[in-house]
This record gives C-alpha cells, sequence and structure tokens, in this order.
C-alpha cells in the first residue's frame, strides 16, 4: 500500500441557490479542485461521487457520469457512493483505497447535495430514510428527533446541560462568520441560543445543522507524484446498526469509537497530536459526542470540554473552524468532502482569518445516519 | 417497561404533519432489547415506567404506567 496525498481542493459556497441546479454545483467544485491541483479532466483516471438523496431531492438517478460527463470526465470509472450524511467520507474512503492499491494514480472525488428545492417537512421525510423507515421512521422519528433520544440519554448519564449544547452553536457560528463560502455567516450569542424554537426536544433550531445546497471536491494521488502535497496518514471507515434502537449505549457512537483507533493506528499517532480538526456537527450534541469518541475529551466530559472554550479558534484543540455543518452548512452529500478540503486549507495556511497556529496535523470525521457510518481521515502537513 | 429515552417532536416529517407535536420513546423491553414507539397521553421522562397501550399499523403506542 503506498502513501496518498491531497493535490487539490475545490468547494462551491455552501448555502441555499434556488437558481443553481445541483450538477452546476458539483461542476463548480470539481473544476476549482483540477485548478488547483493544477490537472487535467483527462489525466483523471476514476470518478468518485458522494450524494446522499439526488433521486429524492431534484429527480435525477445515475449521477456520477452525468456529472463527470460534465466535467469532461468520460471513458473512466464514474460511480457514485450513498452512506448518508457520509456518503462523501465513504466515496473519499473508497478512492484513497483505490489509490493506495496502486489501481488508479489521479482520482477526483466528488460530493453534491441539493436540498434547499423542497419544502422542510419533506426535506425531514428524506432525510429520515438515512434511518430506519421500518421502525422508528414509522413511529414518526426525524433525524432531529433521533438526535434529541441522544441528547437526553447523555444529559441523563452524564450530566450535560443545554448550556453545553448551545456553547457549540455559539462557537460554531463564531466560526462560521468568519468563512466566505458559509450558509450562515452571522455570530449568535449563548442567550439566543438557549432560546431556540424547538424542533424535537431538547434540541432547538439553533442545535441543528443548516438545510444547505453544495458540493466539493478534491484530487487525490500518489505521494511521490505530489512532492508538497497534503499527505493522508490515516484513514478508516467503519459501520454501526442503522437503527438507533439496536444500539447498546446510545451516548456513543461506536462506529466512530473504531474508526478513529483505527485511523491513529495507521498514522501513528493518538488524539494530543491533532491540532485542528472539523468534527460532523449535525446537531450539536454530536459534536459533544465526537470529541469523546475521538478521545478529545474523557467518555462524558465532552460537554464541560466545549464549554471551557477548549475547542475555539486559536484554544488548544480548534473544532470545526470552518462553522462546521451548524454554520458553514450541510449539503448532505457534499459534507465529507467539505470536511476534507477544510481541513486541508488549514494545513496548507490558507484559512485566512479562521487560520490556526499550529497545523501539522488535521483530523475530519464524517458520520452517516445516526451513527450507522463512520469516517475518520487524518491528514499531515504539506511538506 | 422502563423509558430508556424520549423526545417531543414539534417539526415532523410530511407524513405526521397533523400529529405533532407527539412524543417518542425507546423503551427497555422486558424480554431484553428495545422498542421505539410512541407515548399516548401524559408526557414521560426517562425511568418512567410505561405499559404497551396498542398497536397502530405496526407502530407500538404506551401509556405511563398507573402508580
Amino acid at each position: 500500500m503506498r502513501p496518498v496525498a491531497v493535490i487539490g481542493i475545490g468547494k462551491t459556497a455552501f448555502g441555499a441557490f434556488p437558481d443553481r441546479d445541483l450538477r452546476s454545483l458539483a461542476v463548480e467544485a470539481g473544476r476549482k479542485a483540477l485548478e488547483n491541483a493544477r490537472v487535467q479532466a483527462s489525466q483523471i483516471e476514476a470518478f468518485y461521487l458522494g450524494n446522499f438523496a439526488g433521486p429524492s431531492f431534484v429527480g435525477q438517478n445515475h449521477l456520477a457520469p452525468y456529472i463527470a460527463g460534465a466535467l469532461g470526465i468520460t471513458g473512466v470509472p464514474a460511480t457514485r457512493f450513498e452512506a448518508a450524511c457520509a456518503s462523501s467520507g465513504s466515496a473519499f474512503f473508497h478512492a484513497v483505497s483505490a489509490v493506495s492499491a496502486e489501481l488508479y494514480d489521479v482520482v477526483m472525488v466528488g460530493g453534491v447535495e441539493k436540498m434547499t428545492s423542497q419544502p422542510t417537512p419533506r426535506v425531514a421525510e428524506i432525510l429520515a430514510g438515512a434511518g430506519d423507515t421500518n421502525g422508528e421512521g414509522k413511529a414518526g422519528a426525524t433525524f432531529p428527533a433521533l438526535f434529541g433520544m441522544i441528547a437526553r440519554r447523555h444529559m441523563y448519564q452524564y450530566g450535560t446541560t443545554r448550556e453545553m449544547m448551545a456553547a457549540v452553536a455559539v462557537k460554531n457560528h463564531a466560526n462560521g462568520a468568519k468563512n466566505p463560502l458559509a450558509h450562515m455567516r452571522k455570530t449568535i450569542t449563548m442567550e439566543q441560543a438557549l432560546n431556540g424554537k424547538p424542533v424535537s426536544d431538547p434540541l432547538t433550531v439553533y442545535d441543528c445543522s443548516l438545510v444547505s445546497d453544495g458540493a466539493a471536491a478534491v484530487i487525490i494521488a500518489p505521494l511521490e507524484f505530489a512532492a508538497g502535497a497534503v499527505r493522508i496518514l490515516g484513514i478508516a471507515q467503519t459501520s454501526d446498526y442503522v437503527a438507533l434502537d439496536c444500539k447498546s449505549d446510545i451516548t456513543t457512537f461506536e462506529a466512530v469509537q473504531k474508526a478513529g483507533e483505527k485511523a491513529y493506528r495507521m498514522a501513528g499517532i493518538g488524539p494530543a497530536d491533532i491540532d485542528v480538526a472539523e468534527l460532523h456537527d449535525c446537531f450539536t450534541i454530536a459534536e459533544i459526542i465526537a470529541t469523546e469518541d475521538l478521545g478529545f475529551a474523557k467518555k462524558g466530559e465532552g460537554g464541560p470540554y466545549v464549554l471551557s472554550g477548549a475547542t475555539c479558534l486559536n484554544r488548544e484543540k480548534p473544532v470545526n473552524t470552518s462553522g462546521g455543518l451548524k454554520a458553514k452548512g450541510h449539503p448532505v452529500g457534499a459534507t465529507g468532502v467539505g470536511q476534507i478540503c477544510d481541513v486541508v486549507q488549514q494545513l496548507r495556511g490558507e484559512a485566512g482569518e479562521r487560520q490556526v497556529r499550529k497545523h501539522s496535523i488535521g483530523l475530519a470525521q464524517n458520520l452517516g445516519g445516526s451513527g450507522a457510518t463512520a469516517v475518520v481521515t487524518i491528514l499531515g502537513e504539506a511538506r | 417497561m422502563k423509558v430508556y429515552t424520549e423526545t417531543v417532536v414539534w417539526s415532523p416529517p410530511a407524513a405526521y404533519v397533523n400529529d405533532a407535536p407527539y412524543q417518542l420513546v425507546i423503551v427497555d423491553r422486558p424480554e431484553g432489547g428495545r422498542v421505539t414507539g410512541r407515548i399516548l397521553g401524559d408526557r414521560v421522562w426517562i425511568g418512567d415506567d410505561v405499559d404497551f397501550a396498542e398497536d397502530r399499523d405496526g407502530v407500538p403506542y404506551f401509556r405511563k404506567a398507573a402508580v
């Protein structure tokens, strides 16, 4: 297995874009990634696409060759990966595995979702398809409901408070306000975050990530072809049960723990070595749990950890300097590759106002559903 | 049966817009394992005892147990 590097990144802004269709977003991100990598479309040997629900949101199937063709990429494998909110994280994992195994040299991984053309109840219904539609879904569980139940149990077992969850939202909005590509570029106060409109108790609108349109893409290649590029030091994808009621402990995501352990082992490092991280804050409680599952905080102490300010910009462990899914936005299928772009930007020292001081090693964690798919990637500094 | 976790849904999916707000629970089953269902009547909290009330189209409905 040979080492692999990210040689180019490209992202659209995330937001609500009524005049943009899914393909135009994906093509914009893909072209930016090609340009950033200084690679031609004709050099791409395989196209991996993460997309959760294009067929439901916009009525388009066969998305990978549809987008690849518009980018001028033909005659190569072009395949869509679906793993709920970890769709493009999963596409990325499989693309890295293929390049590492010497199947291809230069590969593009894209991610895209176009969500805002549907009314909220329909969006909730489509997203609920990432859960067990025959059990929890039939009972009326939306994703905010599943994470509301996770939050309640975490509060019950560990004394996590609404204020601790609100601290995640306040921090991520503060970061998002500094990110020119973020969906929601405004700060919020603790008081606002605590008094949001209820969505699914104890979660309010300020605990939930945004319904967004957007796309992201990266180009990967063997490290030997790309001196100076950001190296993939460790990567793992793992799975767990889809239905929340099948998990023995819903206050932890076992898939994330396992993926984290594998990725740390592959990289030969531990949680203390991570300088900057993009964690999957689909809901504020998910970021708190991720900091525990990845070993940034002890089990049950993720709430006090975020409340202490430790994960703010330029503190000991900056988390979601992009604004996270909470403020940057969460175009589901674009999120995993978008996180890779955000970490690479930090490691290259190109994050502008949000640039962290120490940026040798970064981590991205992408979660699908209520923990049924997890992808953890550890990236190393440009050399 | 005891409530393992719960939530009240204020923003429902399209199929249940007329039901909201409604309470969802995951309960520990006496025979082992857990099941997701809904609550009829009084709001319940984690640790509360509930009784099975009825089955509606495959969805179990529970009610707070009488003290």
